[in-house]
């Protein structure tokens, strides 16, 4: 069974998205959606400063099984990536709530449209 | 409804993901694929393979039959030999590669793709008209396979001490039998190992004996890393019916010799052989970071096109590999198209990795 934080919220692409004291947010993918894709090989990380749309593709992580596209979850500006994803790609697997972090995000928009973990619970599920 | 082997629920007892193969639900990993690939390069691990078909060829004219339905020549066999093949339709197009085991007075045994066993078997049925020989397929046995440096010491502390002895003797591509066990030094991982058919009331008995000795689980996912290292064809991903011998790299395998052996798909294959091949396998390393997939595009230095067939990341090298279909002049560089994005690879000879061993030269990235 995969862990699904109560205190994140999720997308039904399966990233998470955990909102930061200074107003940005953090991405990553969830536990549910790394262990399904299992092992990481390769991860690409968006721009600095690139500013990206609700549901733009901006990052691709790669398991030695598929190319999985990563979704930003809402409007934004991307603020920082972890460097340490591109020696070191399977920190996605095994830590995807904290060490496997994607990127932050400066952004205005409201978070309500996300899923609670009791939402993401459910679609995770569907997809078992 | 898919098909499952016999060892289904072993599998999901111990947290295999399970994925549809060739319309069998097989396990895919037991965890982590990369680490399944590692202990097959470095100690053991033990893949259930019974989804692959299993058909035993007797009769007055079994012989006969197969000279004629295979590229490569089971003349060359003897008893307990085993040779691989490809089977061809009349254009030399692979209708499927197999391994095909003399069994002395019993016979051959073949085993052939899990994906392909009905297309298979119509096809041989057709062919076999022509000759006093009966084609049986055996859906009583199952197959496991035992990979691995330490393959056969690991298999051998389960067998009695007689058994123990046959094996000790046993040759790489050679077969024996005792009792109801078939075992052979074959696999499709660019290590030893064994692969062994047995009944299929006995296959949890002899799964659970080896996984008590310490062979590590393994799945689909890593049976598919190893082969690509190993450079071994995948059929449907590396060739299909329209592909020959020739374009796939098994140009080895197929007997021209003796001149006057009839084999379906000869005259195209000479006729193929004499005019030079346009297209060729080869193998990609990438020299780029991402990752080679198959249907990604590959750009010769002069602009002519190839495919990637089938693409992964190497856990022995750490560098994404790739089998690809190119024009023959490709040369020793070319570049590959990942999303958009034009990357370098270099044009190797495959294999890759063989016992453990890296057989090409990586530069750094």
């Amino acid at each position: 069974m995969s862990t699904i934080p109560p205190e994140l919220q999720y997308t039904s692409t399966h990233e998470w998205v955990r909102s930061n004291d200074d107003g940005t947010i953090t991405v990553g993918v969830t536990d549910h959606a790394q262990a399904l894709l299992g092992d990481m090989v390769f991860v690409e990380l968006p721009e600095l400063g690139r500013k990206v749309k609700a549901a733009e593709e901006c990052a691709v992580v790669e398991s030695v099984k598929s190319a999985s596209d990563i979704y930003s979850p809402v409007t934004g500006t991307i603020t920082g990536v972890n460097d340490a994803l591109i020696d070191a790609p399977e920190l996605i697997n095994q830590d995807p709530y904290s060490e496997g972090w994607l990127f932050h995000l400066e952004t205005d928009a409201a978070l309500d449209s996300l899923l609670d973990a009791a939402a993401y619970t459910k679609l995770a599920a569907e997809t078992e | 409804m898919a098909e499952k082997t016999p060892l289904f629920t072993h599998h999901v007892a111990l947290g295999a993901k399970m994925v549809d193969f060739g319309g069998w639900d097989m396990p895919l990993h037991y965890g982590s694929q990369v680490h399944e690939h590692e202990q097959v390069r470095q100690n053991a691990g033990l893949f259930d393979v019974s989804h692959m078909a299993r058909l035993d060829v007797t009769g007055p004219q079994a012989q006969d039959f197969l000279r004629y339905l295979l590229a490569n020549d089971v003349a060359r066999l003897y008893p307990g030999k085993a040779l691989y093949s490809c089977m061809l339709n009349k254009a030399g197009g692979i209708v499927d590669d197999l391994i095909v085991y003399d069994r002395g007075e019993a016979g051959y045994r073949l085993v052939l793709n899990a994906a392909t066993r009905d297309k298979d078997w119509d096809w041989m049925l057709k062919q076999a008209r022509r000759f006093d020989t009966i084609v049986q397929e055996r859906a009583d046995l199952v197959m496991l396979a035992i990979q691995g440096p330490q393959a056969a010491t690991r298999f051998t502390e389960v067998l009695d001490a007689d058994k123990a002895t046959l094996l000790h003797d046993l040759q790489p591509y050679h077969a024996l039998e005792t009792n109801d066990l078939f075992l052979a030094r074959t696999g499709y991982t660019g290590e030893d190992g064994l692969e062994i058919i047995l009944p299929a009331d006995q296959a949890v008995t002899w799964w659970e004996r080896l996984l008590a000795a310490g062979i590590q689980p393994c799945g689909l996912g890593a049976r598919d890393t190893l082969r690509m290292e190993a450079g071994m064809n995948l059929y449907g991903n590396d060739m299909d019916e329209n592909i020959t011998p020739l374009m796939a790299g098994l140009d080895g395998t197929v007997a021209w010799e003796p001149a006057d052996r009839d084999f379906i798909g000869r005259a195209a294959l000479e006729k193929q052989r004499q005019e030079g091949v346009k297209q060729v396998r080869v193998g990609l390393v990438l020299e780029d970071r991402g990752v080679l997939r198959a249907r990604q595009r590959v750009i010769t230095p002069s602009g002519a096109t190839g495919i990637i067939t089938s693409g992964t990341f190497s856990p022995t090298l750490d560098r994404a590999i790739g089998l690809a279909r190119v024009p023959v002049d490709i040369g020793e560089y070319c570049q590959v198209v990942i999303r958009n994005t034009y990357c370098d690879a270099h044009v190797v000879n495959p294999p890759f990795v063989r016992h453990g061993r890296c057989l090409i030269e990586l530069s750094p990235v």
